[in-house]
């Protein structure tokens, strides 16, 4: 057990661990202290200084966050010095910052706006410094924005960057008043190792980094009577949406989600979760085949293991950093390039509509969605597969931009077809649910039994540890796949790309002997994507996740292979998984990229 | 030369020195002999924070920790200070030996010269004195080894804890602090961490004892210390002077016969006017000094002065922390305003209290700082500053 430390903050005595920060003590007796540079998810820095508190025996004021707890230690938060200096500190953020509010896209969730509010500062009582700097926008990536005229150089995405995904594409340059957060070269972030996961976004106080917002174009083709526009919406979407629309976190919003989405004009509402049990189907074939062209073939040129390649973020991460691998990845396209590819083509046929009129728009919990539909490769179907992704928190403005009800709608059901979905496809959002999802599918395909966990609930890949490994016994083959028999199926689920990295140096360095890895860029998964409600934590995306998991328990069927519509486009369509259409039209390829 | 009120002293530039000899004594004294005769010294930090180096090295010795490192702090980049520079140009050999003694003291085997970029020139001697000293220390049987990492030109890698950054690889940027060196300093391992001329006067005090020290200086300020003397003066140059004098007796040996103002300590440090020579004492009582004598005479506009200061603050700033970065750039667009008549001269007090949260805000010791020169120049010659 941990020493206790004794100490008074305000005047009231507390007991809290040793290592314990003021604002942590402070928190624990429910005493206030705005914060700024500091976030749950990421190491202490100690930078902006606005949660400076006064201590007994200091000169200086010091930063709570940053200052640990010590036995007799007494604190003051709301002194007339403290409050000074706050203010001082506010004011000359304020000062380095563009202040254009009202047209700024995070007008309204603005952490610096939000402290300027609650301190009254209704005056700048200092030196507009923004029109003293050069500043640039970069607009290059399709996926993030940054105006470094809004940043105030906390270096939360730096941070972020560096200890959450192992990317280090921002970082900072220069000092003293040219310090900024920069990139390689101060090349645009479309041109650097970025991975436009967006959890720089989700972590920024401001509107520095933002998501490229495609809402105009969205808004004109839902207005454009030519255009037949089609939405698909991710399982991570639906337990998170609520967030934004004044809702606790955890809630899933599915029925009053698609209301909402019919309500806004779409002219089709239709489910990703679709092609994610397609892509189950895709992926779990593929799996098989190479773990028997490895096995019974012995051919040398398979690689194992296989990873997931459903995040766009984790698919660029290793196109940087372990091109070496990428013929490890699944060829599959991710479901939303599936469904892209199939709503112009499959879509577009059964409901004899012009391919060229179907606009294909995509709700994503996800940023770097938005980079891969841009990919050039994601045109199969003849046309930009999908035109336009919006996230989760776009989708929230469209909704509120029309003025609706939210928590009043009633619910409704995703159109058919192509909005089947099933609880395999679900738990797609949590960290682990691919793998879970094609477990449930690829036992049974070998063994014609369903996998021996209690409910299909495979708990050994499910949970927050950034790597976990499990390994499935097969055994009571069908002779169709009795290469199998006895054979154990390794597998490992990491998120976040410094797991993956664990996960990559583990199986360069021959430390690991896996067949599948499923891989996500984002801490949590889908629950958690850069395009997910701000703010999050660990316990938000905890709530996010038990949400899926309730949904996919509640759902009838919870086997990809079981999904009717997925049973019937093989039939009518695609024939068999990994079929010449399938191939055409649901797989890609990938390519190496420059390393900095 | 001949001082008529100062006393100098030649402790440090002494030739008269053996280095081997005082290392060989030094080890036959026990780890507690060398603490206590360092603390009787009365020795305080020569970097101008001023921390009683025999604590500094006791509470690292303390450390169970097994690794531990110390490190010369060889930084030299405050306006107007080149002392460093001297005393590893003329007695390195007396550095590397306050180096190993601390190395005994705390149990480290390995020490580190982090060396200012622009001092490069610097190198190729000192690694040659470094060889003979590393022989010296083999004839001796003593394994410890220095090693000179070079400083990119950053003045703000001085500062101890971004100085540890610099050495490990990353943006010299100061830590947070708790935890402090002695704790957790290089590699997160207690590390002692002095100045050039610190580890010299530990030497020395080694080799002469606490008494010849200690019968120097004053109650808060023993000993003598080195100054770099420049600015308006026909005797620029470095003087190694008994502490405990006064500006004006200062002012009486080294000024030109017309200086307003004396600026102790660099452009962190102090400018006193001509009004408070006589009462102010260079040192702990009075103004702290690591060694910046500038002095100004009349032809001088202290609204330049502050100005150059603040210039230099603003771009060697870390950029980190809020009250630095911004706070730096408001003052000087601030005191340019004033002058130009944009902003009413009542706005100077609105800076001084912007100042004064930087002081008491701002991540280290050099945001911290800046206040001192604004303050005591825009308190003193408030109307050069407005007019």
């Amino acid at each position: 057990m941990s020493k206790k430390i004794n100490l008074k903050i305000d005047g009231i005595p507390v007991a809290v661990d040793e290592r314990t920060t003021i604002l942590q003590a402070a928190k624990s007796l429910n005493i206030h202290i705005p914060t700024l540079c500091y976030h749950d998810d990421l190491c202490i820095a100690g930078n902006c200084r606005v949660c400076v508190v006064e201590m007994k025996g200091s000169r200086t004021l010091p930063a709570s966050c940053a200052m640990p707890v010590s036995e007799g230690m007494e604190v003051m938060t709301n002194t007339l010095k403290v409050r000074t200096a706050r203010k001082h500190i506010i004011d000359l953020l304020l000062s380095e910052h563009n202040a254009n509010c009202t047209t700024c896209y995070k007008n309204g969730k603005c952490e610096l706006q939000a402290l300027a509010a609650e301190n009254k500062i209704s005056v700048a009582s200092f030196i507009d410094l923004v029109p003293h700097k050069n500043y640039q926008m970069d607009t290059y990536s399709p996926s993030i924005i940054k105006d470094d005229s809004k940043c105030i150089r906390c270096q939360r995405c730096v941070r972020t960057c560096e200890e959450l995904q192992h990317v280090s594409a921002l970082s900072v340059a220069y000092k003293g008043d040219k310090m900024k957060v920069s990139t390689f070269f101060e090349n645009p972030m479309f041109e650097v190792v970025c991975t436009n996961c967006g959890q720089c976004v989700n972590r920024c106080p401001t509107g520095a980094l933002v998501e490229r917002n495609y809402l105009d174009e969205v808004w004109a083709a839902i207005y454009n009577p030519d255009k037949h526009v089609v939405v698909q919406t991710a399982p991570a979407v639906r337990v998170a949406l609520g967030e934004d629309l004044g809702l606790e976190s955890g809630v899933i919003v599915t029925g009053k989600m698609v209301t909402a989405l019919k309500r806004l004009g779409f002219d089709s509402v239709l489910d990703t979760d679709f092609t994610a049990d397609l892509t189950i189907m895709e992926e779990g074939f593929e799996l098989l085949t190479r773990l028997k062209k490895a096995l019974v073939d012995k051919d040398p040129s398979v690689k194992l293991p296989m990873a997931t390649s459903c995040s766009p973020g984790w698919i660029k991460f290793i196109e940087h950093t372990y091109p070496e691998y990428l013929g490890n990845l699944s060829t599959c396209k991710s479901p939303q390039q599936m469904f892209g590819a199939l709503a112009k083509t499959y879509y577009a046929q059964k409901r004899n509509i012009d391919p060229s009129k179907i606009v294909s728009i995509s709700i994503m919990p996800c940023t770097a969605k938005k980079f891969e539909s841009d990919r050039p490769e994601m045109r199969s179907s003849g046309y930009k597969d999908v035109d336009y992704v919006l996230t989760t928190r776009e989708l929230a403005i469209m909704i509120k931009q029309a003025g609706l009800d939210f928590s009043a709608l009633e619910e409704s059901h995703y159109d058919s077809f192509m909005g089947a979905s099933t609880g395999a496809a679900v738990i797609f959002g949590a960290t682990g649910g691919v793998m879970e999802a094609a477990l449930r599918t690829a036992y049974e395909v070998v063994t014609g039994r369903e996998v021996p966990f209690n409910g299909l609930n495979i708990t050994p890949v499910r949970g927050m540890e950034g790597v976990r490994e499990a390994t499935i016994k097969i055994e009571g083959t069908v002779p169709e796949w009795n290469f199998l028999e006895g054979a154990e199926l390794k597998t490992v689920v990491a998120h976040g790309l410094t797991n993956a990295k664990k996960v990559m140096d583990s199986v360069r360095d021959g430390k690991s002997s896996y067949h599948f890895m499923e891989i996500m860029a984002c801490p949590g998964g889908c629950i958690g994507g850069g395009g997910q409600p701000i703010p999050t934590n660990a316990e938000i995306r905890k709530k996010r996740t038990e949400a899926i998991f309730a949904e996919d328990s509640g759902m009838k069927i919870r086997k990809s292979h079981e999904n009717p519509e997925v049973i019937a486009i093989y039939k009518e369509f695609l024939e068999k998984p990994l079929g010449h259409k399938s191939h055409e039209l649901l797989h890609t390829h990938y390519k190496e990229r420059i390393r900095h | 030369m001949s001082y008529s009120n100062l006393k100098r002293v030649d402790l440090i530039f002494d030739k008269e020195c053996n280095p081997k000899e005082i290392i060989k004594n030094t080890w036959a004294k026990s780890n507690d002999q060398i603490i206590n005769e360092l603390l009787e010294s009365g020795l305080k930090g020569r970097g101008g924070a001023g921390f009683p180096t025999a604590l500094k090295w006791k509470y690292t010795a303390e450390q169970p920790e097994p690794d531990k490192y110390i490190i010369c702090n060889a930084d030299e980049g405050e306006p107007g200070t080149f002392k460093d520079r001297e005393i590893l140009f003329k007695v390195p050999q007396k550095v590397f030996g306050g180096m190993v003694v601390g190395a005994k003291v705390i149990g480290a085997k390995e020490g580190f010269i982090y060396l200012r970029g622009e001092y490069r020139f610097l190198l190729p001697e000192l690694e040659a004195q470094l060889e003979i000293f590393h022989a010296s220390l083999k004839d001796l049987k003593i394994d410890f080894r220095i090693k000179i990492i070079m400083g990119s030109g950053a003045y703000i890698c001085g500062e101890e804890s971004a100085l540890f950054e610099s050495m490990e690889g990353h943006r010299g940027e100061p830590r947070n602090k708790p935890p402090y060196p002695t704790i957790s300093g290089f590699r997160s391992k207690p590390t002692v961490i002095n100045n050039v001329e610190t580890l010299v006067y530990a030497f020395m005090i080694c080799m002469h004892g606490a008494r010849k020290f200690k019968d120097l200086g004053t109650a808060d300020s023993r000993g003598s210390k080195v100054f770099s003397i420049s600015g308006d003066t026909p005797k620029a140059g470095i003087y190694e002077l008994e502490l405990g004098m006064t500006v004006e007796q200062f002012v009486e040996e080294f000024g030109d016969g017309d200086t307003k103002a004396v600026q102790v300590g660099g452009a962190s440090g102090f400018c006193v006017p001509r009004k408070k020579f006589k009462e102010t004492i260079i040192g702990f009582e009075g103004v702290p000094t690591g060694g910046s004598m500038m002095l100004f005479n009349s032809s001088r506009s202290m609204f330049n002065v502050l100005h150059n200061y603040l210039e230099f603050f603003e771009e060697e700033s870390c950029g980190q922390c809020t009250p630095c970065r911004v706070g730096c750039q408001q003052l000087i667009l601030g005191i340019e305003a004033v002058k130009k008549g944009e902003r009413h001269a009542n706005y100077l007090e609105h800076l001084q209290k912007l100042a004064q949260t930087m002081k008491i805000t701002a991540k280290c010791g050099l945001g911290q700082s800046v206040a001192n020169s604004f303050f005591s120049i825009v308190e003193n010659f408030k109307e050069e500053m407005i007019y």
